[in-house]
Formats: structure tokens, sequence, C-alpha cells
């Protein structure tokens, strides 16, 4: 205690015998006492709003199998409620169960999507334009966070290739920059400056246009739930979660390198190539393992999270620690 | 019942007994399935928090206490901080198995002699490694000294004095314990800074009313200063 000089506390004030209390202050101290205790039942039911699985939605028709996608009986996929219940979509919030919490009042009909910069087909595209004539897509694929978990997800989409092979880049588009949509009516998270909205992701135009990478638009064969990013998100396999940018309303092909919302908050943290490597470690943690949602005993992280054969050739000659 | 009765065994007891409901809860949702899909994370999560909780309830007692007049609520301030050392020992358990020990090989089986070596090597390392183990290792080592001595067997052995200059660290274990926090969330850096504004009134308190009574000591000094 700096208040008083140590010699002048009585005994019996570390003993805590002999203390003359009246009967007002153990009124006031039972009211304390209730006080505290509806203080701990209501942070429990904050808690127990945790993670809302969505409703299910609308089947989506014709969706093929596809070749690059996991098979079912190679990695066990995780359920609905897994995938829809924790989530980082910080425009909802931060906690993993905020968005599966408040995304539901985002409009997500009618979309459009801004296709700019370096390309021909500059324009405003509606989510029904971007579709037409596309075949959708079953992809499983891991999903490694950056956080060091993990899940097997079904997602449903298509190659981001032909998305881009429509808007006819030109020979200067080097780049392709990804803008998530922000509303402050519908997204709570964006009033805060935990990043700099809206949330900006990039590809090296070649990543782009590898067929792994492709548009999500669905879930276990169903329309995407809004925390997962509906009604369109990019999803690249071998890299981590958070470059897969969620609810896209901007396109924009450019000749340099795109800023990223996660390199731009913390440079030494987050690289613009965020490919899932083992060897790499956060500086705050390791990389080297992760937890698969469901499972106790943790697993090693494959190399560009099992996709090495695929996509390895795209990084020949660059130096992956230094380019993190 | 005299008020002292009532205090002694109706008002602390429940106080006890509250003090363990994060624990019950915490217990109950996870065996029912009433925590998110990552169980494990939550409970690391939860426990970190409610150690820090109870450190700044224990440290906002004497504050309370001064400013109120309530004399009687001194009667809590060993207990509560207690229950933090308590939940940062569950953090660490928590932590030492979901973290380190799922994280293992078993070469010899996982109940053996080098699983335990290994078990230790992992923790040993993480602490030395990332600096927010560190320091949250550092929090929790701070208070270990201060729940051994917080009987009345030792406040008698050590004098008040000496036992109240020991108990100066749970400062420090608060002011680490932030540290802790701060270091690890990733960009939302609003709930450690509130936790970090909590801590700093309740010792900035400290200090001002130490320096105000330095200052009252001064002023009723005699003229010719004594030898000390
Ligand atoms: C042995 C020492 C400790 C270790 C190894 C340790 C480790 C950890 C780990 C691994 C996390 C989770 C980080 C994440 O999920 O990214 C965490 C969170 C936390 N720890 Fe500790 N910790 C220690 C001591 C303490 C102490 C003594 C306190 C408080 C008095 C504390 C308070 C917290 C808090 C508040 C959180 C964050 C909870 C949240 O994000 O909601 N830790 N700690």
């Amino acid at each position: 205690m700096l208040i008083k000089k140590p010699a002048d506390i009585p005994y019996s004030e570390v003993t805590d015998r002999k203390l003359y209390v009246n009967r007002r202050d153990f009124i006031r101290a039972a009211a304390g006492v209730a006080a505290a205790g509806a203080g701990v039942v209501s942070i429990s039911e904050t808690l127990f709003a945790a993670g809302q699985p969505a409703p299910h939605g609308r089947k989506l028709d014709g969706v093929k199998k596809s070749p690059l996608s996991l098979a079912p009986e190679q990695e066990k996929t995780n359920t609905w409620d897994q995938i829809t219940s924790y989530n980082n979509y910080y425009e909802f919030g931060t906690d993993k169960d905020s968005p599966s919490l408040v995304a539901n009042k985002l409009k997500t009909e009618p979309w459009s999507v801004q296709v700019e910069g370096e390309c021909a087909k500059r324009g405003n595209y509606s989510l029904d334009d971007i579709l037409k004539g596309v075949a959708l897509e079953e992809r499983i694929y891991r999903h490694r966070c950056v956080e060091a978990w993990s899940m097997v997800i079904p997602w449903v989409g298509f190659p981001l290739s032909e998305l881009i092979k429509k808007a006819e880049p030109t020979a200067k588009a080097k780049f392709v920059e990804f803008t998530t949509l922000v509303d402050y009516g519908t997204m709570p998270g964006v009033r805060q400056p935990v990043l700099r909205w809206p949330y900006v992701e990039g590809l090296r135009l070649d990543e782009a246009m590898h067929p792994l990478a492709i548009m999500a638009v669905g879930l276990y064969g169903e329309v995407l739930p809004k925390q997962n990013g509906a009604p369109l998100r990019l999803v690249v396999p071998w890299k981590y979660g958070f470059k897969g940018a969620k609810s896209i309303v901007r396109i924009r092909f450019t000749e340099r390198q795109p800023m990223n919302s996660w390199q731009e908050s913390a440079p030494q943290e987050y690289g613009f190539y965020s490919n899932v490597n083992p060897n790499v470690d956060h500086p705050r943690w390791t990389q080297a393992s992760e937890r698969r949602i469901g499972e106790f005993f943790k697993r090693k992280t494959l190399m560009f999270n099992g996709y090495a054969d695929q996509v390895q050739g795209l990084y020949a000659g660059l130096d992956l620690k230094r380019n993190y | 019942m005299t008020t002292q009765n009532v205090l002694r065994f109706v008002v602390k007891p429940a106080v006890c007994a509250a003090a363990l409901g994060p624990l019950a809860w915490l217990t109950w949702a996870g065996l029912t399935g009433n925590l998110s899909v990552n169980p494990l994370s939550d409970l690391t999560n939860e426990t970190g928090l409610w150690a820090l909780r109870f450190l700044a309830i224990s440290l906002a007692i004497t504050p309370l206490r001064r400013v109120t007049g309530w004399n009687w609520v001194i009667r809590f301030r060993r207990m509560l901080g207690l229950y933090a050392f308590f939940y940062g020992v569950l953090h660490f358990l928590v932590y030492t198995i979901a973290d380190r020990f799922a994280g293992l090989d078993f070469p010899d089986g996982m109940a053996s002699w080098t699983t335990a070596r290994n078990l230790a090597a992992s923790v040993g390392e993480d602490i030395y490694k990332r600096p927010f183990i560190t320091i949250g290792f550092t929090a929790l080592m701070l208070m270990l000294p201060l729940a051994i001595t917080s009987t009345a067997g030792w406040i008698r052995r050590l004098g008040g004095k000496r036992w109240n200059a020991l108990h100066r660290l749970a400062y420090v274990s608060g002011i680490a314990a932030v540290v802790h926090y701060y270091w690890l969330v990733k960009a939302d850096v609003r709930s450690p800074l509130l936790y970090a504004a909590v801590m700093a009134v309740l010792l900035g308190a400290r200090v001002y009313w130490a320096r105000m009574k330095a200052a009252s000591v001064a002023r009723s000094a005699p003229a010719v200063p004594r030898r000390a």
C-alpha cells in the first residue's frame, strides 16, 4: 500500500479481524454482492449467444463435381455449424461469433460488382451478369487461418480465371485487387477503426488465373451464408484465409502491387503473398502446426496448405521467407 | 446473528461461491457444447480474462475502501487476489494441455517420460521464444509468492509492514498481465486498452495518494531536518 506508510497499518487490517461494521454497511455489502452476481449472469448471457449457425438457404442447381476438389474420403469436411458459426469477418465485429449473430441484416440482393482498371470490359456488373454461363462446381478445400486453426470447407463456386477472362485485362494488368463492401447500416464493425475500411485484398494476375483460385457463391450446395462472405467471395486455398476477400463489390486490375488491409495494418506480420508456409512463423506464434476445428491434437501445417504440387511453380525463384 | 457474523458466515461464502461462477459456467458450457466450435481457445481466453478481472477487482478494493469509507471491503481483498491466481493457474493449465501437449509427437506413447520431457521443453521454449507468453508467465510467477504468503500464518511471520511491501508485487503483475493481453491481440486493441485504463486508474490512485501523503508530511515536518 502506498497510501499509508506501512508502519501505520495496524495488524488488524491485514488479518482482517476486529473490523467494526455497522448495519448500513452490511446492507451495502449485500447490494454489492448482488450486483456482482448480476454481472456474472449478464456476461454468461452474452457468451451463451455464441455461434449461431446460418439457417439453411436456397439449394444451388446443377453443381458439378471437380477433379480439383478434395475427395470426401481424403479429408473429413467440417460441419455446416462449424463453418457458419466461427468466422473472421471484421466488418461484423471482431469476435468469432459476431458475423453469425449480425450478418443476417446484410442485403445481398440486388448485388453488383464494379470492374475497373486495366481491362477492356470495365463496368458495373450485376451478380446475374457475372454468373451467366458459368458452371458452378463443388470445391472441397482446406482452409487455413493465419491464427493457426483450419477447416475443410465444401465451397461452391467457379474459377476466378473465367471472370478475369471476361473482363479482358490489358497487357499492363499485373495484379488484381478485390474490395469488400462497407455498409454502415448493416456492418457494425466498420464504425471501429480496427482496420482501414474498405477491406482490400490482392493477387498477382498469374495467381488469380490459377485453376484453384475460385469465386465462391455457395457452401454445402446451398447459397453462401452471409457470415461466410455472401454473395460473392474469393477463395485461394493455398493462402491464409484472410486473403479471401468477402462480399466483393469491386475488382480492379492494376499495374502495381495492391496494398492489402492486413499488410497495411501490420506489415511485419502480414505480407502481400501470405502463402501458407509452415517454415515462416508469424512473429507471435508458430505456423508449423494448426488446430483443425473439431480436433484436439494439432496437425502439421502443409506447405502451401497441401497444394504445393499445383502451385509451387508460381513462386519459382521467389524467396518465400522474405516474401511472406 | 451479529453483523460481524453475517459478513463472515453469509457474505464471504457468497462472494467465494460467486467467484467460482465463471469456472462452473465454463465447465458446464464446455461439457454441453455451449462454447464455440473452438472450445479450447474459448477456455484459454476465458480463464485468462477472469484472472485479469479478479486481479483488477482485488486491486480495486483498497481505493474503494478509501473513497467510500467502507472498511469491511478489505476482508475480501485476499480472497479475490487468490481467485486471480486460481484462474491464472487454470489458464496456464489449459494452455499447457491445449496449446503445448496437443502439439507434441508421441514417439514413446502418450504416457511416457519422453512425453513429460517434451512437454516441459515445449512450454519452456515457448516462454523463452514468444514475448507475450514470457510476460504472461511473469504475471503469473509474480502472483505465486503472494498466493503462498496469503495465509494468516505468513502474515504473522512477515509482519504487516513486510507483508504489505511484498504484496505490492500485485501492481507489477497487473501491469504485466495488461501488456500480455495487449501483445496477443491481432488488431482489435479496444479490450486490452480498456483493461489498461482500469489498471492505470487503480495504480494511479495509489501514486496520487502517496504523493498527497508525502506532501502533507513535508508540510507538517519540523524546519530543522531530523536525522534518519
Ligand atoms: C503462464 C502464463 C501464461 C501463459 C502461457 C498465457 C498464455 C495465453 C495464451 C496462449 C492466450 C491465447 C492467445 C490467443 O488466443 O491468441 C492467452 C490469452 C489471455 N491471457 Fe494469458 N497466459 C499466461 C498468463 C496470464 C495471466 C497471469 C493473465 C492475467 C492475469 C492472463 C490473461 C490473459 C488474457 C486476458 C487473455 C486474452 C483473452 C481474450 O483474448 O479474450 N494470462 N494467454
